[in-house]
């Protein structure tokens, strides 16, 4: 793996018997996270493998990575989840993707694959067989959760829903109003991205990144791009990374002042949603004028971005983002007064912050529970090690609390948009990168998009082609937060505590 | 909140400024749309059901922002409604995800007959970015019979909009 530390990244191969102690150590440093784990084939060795664990250490500004080879003749390894509850969905994905079995992991049901392969499909595999998979006879059935007990029914949602939003299901063990259990059950957009990234040039794999999730289409291409920029050892030239972040910061707001519009239209406070939602379009207009894409699809690309704030679109955009703040405020004032949405969110959806730390959260949804995260200043990249801010943190733990989190983020968005102009230097905003293929190997790139970390670990082969990207999105970590959030809330709150995180359903399905 | 309901009075719709800038045509199709509804459904909107096949969530930014104060759809007649069972039309968006493919033909049942179906954007079309994966089913046009395509990605407001009226027309 490309590691020193100007990279900010680390890693070490360790005989697999050695595995499971050294993310023990690991996980044991200050605020240390699991921020993914990941499985890959052996390129040498057919039928072998190789797992890897991937630490936050925001103590040292580093990722650091432990891996250990596989053997064709044992497909397994010690499972972390015990000792690591964040480890959790990894594994199964691992298991699930690449028959390989985490000994000692307490679930042993897949997460993301449906009934309708048969067993024993693992796509990520080599000798996976889609033509086979297709033919075969589907699995049993997925066993949910049962919770038994006089009184105690289930209600089942989705994968359907009622709004415009993404399919899952949603399994509920209820006693009367109040939620005993809520099991998640997604997957259901699952599109096979990261194989399907295989045997790409990085160019066309940019693509794919671009869509895992669609509001977020930025940040995970950016998050690709520097894997890219690591591999081949370039760095895009300085006005690129200010207007990367630039880029970066309006994709947070117009989904901050969204995720704010949700909330209100789950409590009926139409007026509110209304106010918000104009403002959303703003910024979805300006990105439209400033960058060619509403969703701002194709600006980012190895060596730099392609749009260029050229002339006088800067103080034009500044003084749109003067405007828009002072909206925002105005309208944030009428939140905070109006007591019909205020005792709906307040104490509401608690995830305590124990919860949040053990299963490995991130984004608002940590930052509201007092868990201090963040990649732009734990592992600052683009401008941002130029750019203080201030790390937005709440205590409660509540849907107001990710509410308050993402307000406060909208005003350090504005002010770090209106800093990078500031100091933004004349020259190219793109370079090329050098010569040649990227070199062979293996490198992360990261991104603090507006739900948090997005990772993608990439692996390119000797012809600069991909051979394994590995995408952990942030709402792949925090979906299981969602699970502890509306326990013992009544069923009428789930869409509201649902939206407050407002988790992206491809994002991780893939 | 009187202050800015009181502002707003003065400055009246919001969507006009904002699509007198950028897409005149919107105003135009929309009156379309809604002199065709008052017509053909007796005073009644027209009722879309979006269906979400596997899409990135891109699609359905675009068209929830439908319903935002600035393009304000319903203004024409064009209701999203909860149920597939209440639905005139199916706007469908994504490549169909072999997970999802189950679940689209049975909310395409559910709906009452002639409902009309709109597939959403490139991925609905021909699988997008995401043809020839293991995962994805196809186009939706491969699991369900399609009457109106929209290209982009995602497809613009103003397209869903047309899409809308020529869903209309099949009534």
């Amino acid at each position: 793996m490309a590691d020193d530390r100007s990279t900010g990244t680390e890693s070490v191969t360790v005989p697999l018997d050695r595995l499971a102690s050294t993310c023990r150590a690991l996980s044991r440093q200050p605020r240390a996270r699991l921020a993914c784990a990941a499985a890959e084939n052996d390129p040498r060795c057919p039928g072998a493998f190789a797992v890897h664990y991937v630490f936050s250490l925001p103590e040292r500004s580093l990722y650091s990575s432990v891996g250990a080879p596989i053997p064709a003749s044992a497909p397994s390894f010690a499972s972390l989840t015990p000792l690591l509850p964040a480890a959790n969905l990894h594994e199964r994905e691992i298991r699930e993707f690449f028959g390989l079995t985490p000994v000692g992991h307490p679930d042993p049901r897949p997460n993301l694959l449906h009934e309708l392969w048969p067993e024993g499909t693992h796509p990520l595999r080599r000798d996976f067989d889609p033509a086979a998979a297709r033919s075969g006879q589907p699995a049993p059935d997925y066993p949910f959760q049962r919770v038994q007990g006089e009184g105690v029914f289930e209600i089942p949602v989705g994968p359907v829903h009622a709004g415009i939003i993404e399919p899952g299901h949603f399994r509920f063990s209820v006693a009367g109003e109040p939620i005993i259990n809520l099991e998640i059950r997604l997957g259901f957009v699952h599109k096979g991205i990261e194989k399907l990234a295989e045997g790409r040039t990085p160019a066309e794999a940019l693509s794919l990144a671009e869509r895992v999730s669609g509001d977020a289409s930025f940040s995970h291409g950016l998050a690709f791009c520097q894997a890219v920029e690591r591999l081949a050892g370039a760095e895009p030239p300085p006005r690129a990374l200010l207007l990367r972040v630039v880029f970066a910061e309006l994709e947070r707001l117009y989904n901050h002042l969204g995720d704010i519009a949700g909330i209100a239209t789950d409590v009926g406070f139409a007026f509110g949603a209304a106010q918000m939602l104009i403002l959303r379009e703003r910024v979805l207009q300006r990105n439209r004028e400033l960058a060619g894409h509403r969703l701002l699809r194709g600006i980012v690309v190895p060596g730099g971005v392609t749009a260029d704030l050229a002339g006088s679109s800067a103080e034009s955009l500044r003084s749109f983002l003067a405007s828009l703040l002072a909206d925002f405020i105005e309208v944030e004032r009428i939140y905070l007064e109006a007591d019909s949405l205020m005792d709906r969110v307040e104490g509401t959806g608690v995830v305590p912050r124990k919860v949040a730390e053990d299963l490995g959260a991130v984004g608002p949804a940590a930052r509201a529970c007092g868990v201090d995260e963040d990649l732009r200043q734990d592992h600052p990249y683009a401008a941002y090690a130029e750019l203080p801010f201030q790390v937005q943190l709440q205590e409660d733990g509540d849907v107001a609390a990710r509410m308050a989190v993402k307000a406060a983020e909208l005003r350090e968005s504005v002010s770090l948009i209106s800093r990078a102009l500031d100091r933004l230097p004349e020259g190219p905003c793109r370079s090329g990168l050098p010569d040649g293929n990227p070199a062979a190997g293996t490198a992360l790139g990261w991104a603090e998009s507006s739900r948090g970390e997005v990772l993608h670990r990439l692996t390119l082969d000797s012809q600069g082609r991909v051979a394994r990207l590995k995408i952990k999105s942030p709402s792949f970590s925090n979906w299981p937060l969602l699970s502890w959030a509306v326990r013992g809330e009544i069923v009428p709150d789930f869409p509201l505590i649902n939206k407050s995180f407002n988790l992206s359903y491809s994002g991780n399905d893939r | 909140m009187f202050d800015i309901i009181r502002r707003n009075l003065k400055t009246g719709q919001v969507t006009v400024p904002v699509t007198a800038g950028g897409d005149p045509e919107f105003e135009l199709v929309g009156a379309e749309l809604k002199a065709k509804l008052s017509r053909l459904l007796n005073g009644r909107s027209l009722h879309v059901r979006e269906v979400d096949a596997g899409s990135c969530n891109g699609c359905e930014l675009e068209i929830t922002g439908l319903s935002t104060p600035v393009y304000d759809i319903e203004r024409f007649g064009i209701h999203f409604v909860a149920s597939p069972r209440h639905a005139d039309v199916l706007l469908v968006t994504g490549p169909v995800a072999r997970q999802m493919e189950l679940a689209l033909r049975k909310t395409y049942e559910a709906a009452p007959e002639p409902r009309i179906v709109i597939a959403s954007g490139d991925c609905a079309l021909d699988c997008g970015v995401f043809a020839g994966s293991y995962a994805v089913y196809g186009p939706v046009e491969s699991v369900i019979p399609v009457d109106i395509r929209i290209k982009g990605c995602p497809p613009p407001p103003m397209s869903i909009l047309r899409a809308l009226l020529a869903a209309v027309d099949r009534l």
